[in-house]
């Protein structure tokens, strides 16, 4: 197999894409409906993609674990999208959209594919207004913009503080409008357990039906991954509590290449953690940083009084509180890109001057943007993420200042893919946060929405055309296949193996656990010897698992445990991963800080001699190291310069 | 806190279910609803019981997969919220909590008190969206829409769909959910178009999945976790008349 | 879809039901207005109960009011069968009931619509007994003479009847109830019927409020007045 061949069309950046179009092979529409595709997931990426597909005339079957497909944990997605529409007047171009991308991912993604994103960026407004998203508009009648991290230019369109709903809603909407014609099949409560190939291609998938426990088996000419991320291997993160990693580990361990497993982001405005029964963090909109403002008390004594409970934070004067923010950054201040910001937060508060019960939290500030805008504008803007936080924190963000945290929330790693799309597994997709593309090593904020959106919508039903223009010959292969049999006797083994531990141990004590590990040493800062460390730590932990992890119930029926044990098995594997990769980058990009590789000034260095290039790990067989494949980054068109947002 | 919790345990949709009481120590006021669920389970599986289904997923309060009937109101005693953000500094120290399953037949419990709610899908299928295709609409700006629409369009769209206004109408109706969506959609120029189809079709599949009728007691409203308003529902009953008198002579 | 038979979606069955129910309203108005008539005594141009009689014996031969008799009957019928099967749908619509149920917030009436209703059917069968059925079929009224011309005297069947305290009694409990479903009945038909403005809807919950007092509260007057005055 010739590894790693991006498929990257020739051409100038801007041509590129108009130039693939121009040549690929497309399939005739009689030949379309001869044609099997399977959408694992129904996020922006999946239900976009598998509501596309059909509208072109391709037979689809839509895989979700949820009980409905509007419950895509795309939803959550508060701030906005991007695109490059420059309604505002103020400069925006395709080319400003694609070069902050570029720059916000620390040059670590590849140009062609991030040049594509800015360019149908503007489409995917078209088409959510179309649809009947409810975008925030003006007195005019035209669409609202709003400015966020890491851009110069107010390009973010959005939908109150549920942009992420409305564009699920939307894309639910001509999935579900595909369901009623019939053309998508859809299955809601079902589990990917493993992808089925045949002759070295992807033939279809075995399912779980969560209800029922039964395994499933399903023919594909193609499969589409769009499983989202795997932030979850934190154990507390902003992701829901059904995201997981599974659908993309089973397809690593089928052969393809993981790209940048270390990539992962910090949001830097979470809610605190409060307490250890706590299952899940709670992300509060970078949008809020567009008006409040980030802070700790200047003086240490004053922020031990205030984890004491002594003081309260309106009653630090003015001058002795550090915006550190705007200190550092004048340029940007609070709106430096999310990977700088929390890096920040977290200087502070390892340094002594964080704030709240537990010392690990700053302030986010609204006191000004009230006095200038009035509490109606500032409440008409963040009603409803101000009335989230109340009902959280239980305390009140228009007159004392909310207090926020770094969390994990979004995975720049993912699947490797070409420029297509594919994943080194012929016949495999994946889309969205499942992959690794477009972000590099840090994702700007409103833009997780459009590489959703842009893969499902206008990305993937091209390229995926172009794959199958040459399969219309191949038969729909009867689900007695022997590759079949293999997988869902694979798959059946592995729950009996779980089954079969009946230790003492609860699978969520394992998450925990393992949770910790990751978030200490593969987390917002890591080094050389932390990395290692973890790497023992996470191997004690899977060799524990496999002894002593305690499924309660029975594999018939609805298990809620062993769907859990099956996921954490998988974290425990991925976590591993992240570490292999953490390890071998040798320098500091994006949301990867190696503590050995910083500035002076404690700003993250990278080594572009050494590690402009996309890491790309090949599964060797369990306990095995993986081997680790590089997919060079050749930037023909932007400078690459250390990012500065001073 | 302590917490005596009566809990509806149901196998599976065939098996016949019942209440069973646990009583669960020590749990702090800040802890969510689910996570006091969280809790009790860790210390099931540590009993080797089977821990307590229910569904979950975002926990914050937009995803619409939480649901539980706590104590006679769904979502439980906080206005405005879904069951995920509900907090335990609502309850007091002692009290009986009893947690049902949504209770309505277009939604049959599946196990414990997780509900089947994909009546709700069906009713969006039948045609809760504007039929475009990916690809050949006209620029976003090419549709001005008056700001006072998009913002009641918007006030409607923020259904989540969890199903708290069928379980807390007396007549398990679904029109409060069926309104909203028929709402954000007739609201908008782009909507239009298609409204009169829309809105029969709706309320044609609403009916025939078994849903009660609505009977105005707008106990909907009062537990919507998104504070969606029965004008909507005015609004939908609006536009099928609308539609039954001026519509086409007959829908497909 | 599955449109066999006499299919109505539940929309067309809620318009009927509230046009139905506004329209009982209207008549109960037209009720009250003839009824309070049998409270004038005599004067030195007209008797005792003669404008009732001349009124009731207007209501009961005039050719368009029996016209519009036979659509009151149909109101009321329509009413009451669309109540119940609406009803009954609705039970069936939750087929296993909560052990703990609705503690949430709704307009106080609003939950027993049926309830009340039912109560006001019983008591329309018995009322149509005491007055209707006797003027009409037993005719063991007595007449009575203005001008020269002969009327049933059923001022008089009024009056008889409410001399029974408990009979009085019996009308004024009834009577509340029937305020209860005025209350949650007329402003719910501008929701039913698509009527509804945010600036207006108060108002009309207000009149909403007035309807269901001054009603009650007009048919209340009459056994009251005949019980305790000298009639």
């Amino acid at each position: 197999m010739t590894k790693l061949n991006s498929k990257t069309p020739e051409g100038p950046l801007a041509e590129k894409w108009r130039n693939y179009r121009s040549n690929q092979n497309l399939v005739n529409p009689a030949n379309k409906r001869k044609l099997d595709i399977i959408v694992i997931g129904t996020g922006l990426a999946g239900a976009a993609a598998a509501a596309s597909f059909a509208e072109l005339g391709f037979n689809v079957k839509v895989f979700c674990i949820q009980d409905s497909p509007r419950r895509a944990h795309s939803i959550a997605a508060q701030g906005g999208i991007n695109a490059a529409k420059n309604y505002p007047n103020d400069g925006d171009s395709i080319y400003r959209l694609f070069y902050d991308t570029i720059k916000g991912g620390d040059y670590r993604a590849r140009e062609a594919n991030v040049y594509r994103l800015a360019e149908v960026s503007n489409n995917i407004i078209d088409q959510c207004v179309a649809q009947g998203v409810p975008f925030a508009r003006e007195y005019g009648g035209l669409l609202d913009n709003r400015s966020f991290g890491g851009a110069l230019v107010s390009r973010t369109f959005y939908a109150r503080g549920q942009t992420g709903q409305q564009l699920l809603l939307g894309a639910y909407g001509a999935l579900s409008k595909e369901i009623e014609k019939g053309s998508v099949e859809m299955y809601t409560r079902h589990e990917m357990q493993d992808i089925v190939i045949i002759e070295d291609r992807a033939r279809g998938i075995i399912a779980r039906n969560i209800i029922t426990g039964e395994l499933e088996r399903h023919f594909g000419h193609a499969v589409v991954l769009a499983t989202g991320g795997y932030g979850n291997v934190f154990f507390l993160s902003t992701n829901a509590m059904n995201s997981n990693g599974s659908a993309i580990f089973r397809a690593y361990k089928k052969g393809a290449l993981f790209g940048n497993p270390c990539f992962t982001q910090i949001h830097p405005t979470c809610i605190p953690v409060h307490g250890d029964y706590q299952s899940k963090l709670t992300l509060m909109s970078e949008s809020l940083r567009n008006d409040g403002r980030i802070w700790v008390p200047k003086n240490k004594e004053d922020a031990e009084k205030i984890q004491k409970g002594e003081l309260k934070p309106t009653e630090i004067a003015e001058e002795d509180r550090d915006y550190y923010l705007e200190r550092r950054y004048p340029a940007f201040g609070n709106l430096v890109p999310r990977d700088v910001a929390s890096r920040a937060a977290k200087e502070r508060c390892d340094a002594g001057y964080g704030v709240g019960p537990t010392g690990l939290a700053v302030y986010l500030d609204f006191e000004d943007a009230i006095n200038r805008l009035g509490r109606d504008a500032i409440e008409a803007k963040y009603g409803n993420l101000f009335q989230m936080y109340e009902k959280i924190v239980d305390e009140d963000p228009y007159t004392t200042p909310m207090m926020i945290y770094p969390a994990v929330h979004y995975t720049m790693g993912g699947l490797w893919v070409d420029y297509e799309l594919q994943t080194t597994i012929t016949g495999l997709f994946a889309a969205g946060e499942a992959n690794f593309s477009d972000h590099g090593a840090n994702r700007l904020g409103a833009s997780a929405l459009m590489q959703g959106l842009s893969d499902g919508y206008f990305v993937i039903p091209y390229t995926m055309q172009n794959y199958l223009a040459d399969q219309i010959g191949v038969k729909r292969i009867s689900t007695d296949h022997e590759a079949f049999e293999k997988a869902e006797k694979e798959s059946q083994e592995r729950i009996d193996r779980i089954m079969a531990v009946k230790g003492k141990t609860s699978v969520d004590t394992f998450h925990k656990k393992l949770g910790l590990i990751v978030w200490e040493y593969i987390g917002m800062s890591r080094n050389k010897e932390g990395l290692e460390k973890a790497i023992g730590m996470i191997r004690e932990i899977r060799e524990e698992f496999w002894k002593d992890v305690k499924i309660t119930g029975d594999i018939t029926g609805m298990n809620t445990e062993l769907e859990k044990g099956l996921r954490v098995a998988d974290y425990i594997d991925l976590a591993e991963l992240m570490a292999y990769d953490a390890l071998q980058r040798e320098e500091s990009c994006g949301g990867h800080f190696r503590e050995e590789y910083q500035t002076g000034e404690g700003e993250a260095l990278r080594n572009d001699k050494e590690f402009t290039y996309v890491s790309a790990w090949e599964y060797k067989g369990d306990g095995e190291k993986p081997e680790l494949h590089k997919e060079d980054l050749n930037f023909e068109f932007v400078e690459v310069k250390q990012r500065s947002y001073k | 806190m302590n917490l005596t919790l009566k809990i509806w345990r149901q196998k599976d949709a065939k098996a016949k279910g019942k209440f069973v009481t646990y009583k669960i120590n020590d749990i702090s006021p800040d802890c969510s609803f689910l996570e006091m669920l969280d809790i009790l389970n860790e210390q099931l599986v540590e009993k080797d019981e089977e821990p307590v289904a229910f569904d979950h997923d975002c926990r914050e309060g937009i995803c619409g997969t939480c649901s539980l009937y706590i104590n006679g109101r769904p979502h439980g005693p906080d206005e405005a919220v879904t069951t995920c953000q509900l907090h335990m500094r609502k309850f007091k120290d002692g009290d009986t909590i009893v947690i049902e399953p949504w209770r309505a037949k277009p939604f049959p419990v599946i196990k414990d008190l997780i509900v089947d709610r994909y009546a709700f899908d069906k009713i969006i299928q039948a045609g809760g969206y504007i039929s475009v295709n990916t690809g050949g609409v006209p620029d976003a700006n090419a549709i001005p829409v008056p700001k006072e629409k998009a913002d009641l369009s918007m006030d409607a769209a923020s259904c989540i769909g969890c199903g708290a206004c069928v379980a807390a109408c007396k007549n398990a109706s679904a029109m409060l959910f069926v309104s909203a969506k028929v709402s954000q959609l007739a609201l908008l120029p782009q909507g239009k178009t298609e409204a009169k189809r829309r809105v029969q079709k709706m309320v044609a599949k609403m009916d025939e999945l078994g849903f009660g009728n609505c009977t105005n007691t707008y106990a909907c409203e009062a537990e919507c976790p998104k504070e969606i308003s029965v004008e909507n529902i005015a609004r939908m009953n609006r536009e099928f008349l609308g539609a039954k008198i001026g519509g086409n002579k007959k829908e497909k | 879809m599955a449109r066999t038979g006499f299919y109505q979606s539940s929309l067309t069955k809620k318009y009927v039901m509230a046009l139905a129910g506004l329209f009982l309203i209207t008549f109960l108005f037209v009720h009250l207005g003839i009824n309070l008539l049998v409270l004038c005594k005599g004067s030195a141009n007209y008797e005792a109960r003669e404008l009732f009689n001349i009124a009731a014996h207007f209501m009961g031969t005039n050719v368009l009011i029996k016209i519009f008799e036979v659509v009151l009957f149909g109101g009321f019928i329509i009413h009451i069968i669309y109540g119940f099967v609406l009803q009954i749908q609705n039970w069936m619509a939750r087929p296993k009931r909560y052990k703990k149920e609705n503690f949430s917030f709704t307009s106080p009436f609003s939950k027993f619509m049926i309830h009340t209703g039912i109560i006001i059917f019983i008591f329309l069968i018995i009322h149509l007994f005491d007055f209707y059925f006797k003027a009409k079929i037993y005719g063991d009224v007595k007449e009575v003479i203005y001008d020269g011309k002969h009327y049933h005297d059923l001022g008089l069947l009024v009056i008889d009847k409410f001399q029974h305290l408990g009979f009085v009694i019996f009308y004024v409990v009834i009577l509340i109830f029937l305020g209860f479903h005025l209350h949650h009945a007329f402003q719910s038909v501008f929701q039913s019927l698509g009527l509804n403005h945010p600036r207006y809807m108060p108002v009309l919950k207000t009149i909403s409020l007035i309807i269901s007092i001054i009603l009650p509260l007009g048919f209340m007057i009459i056994p009251l007045v005949i019980y305790f005055g000298n009639y």
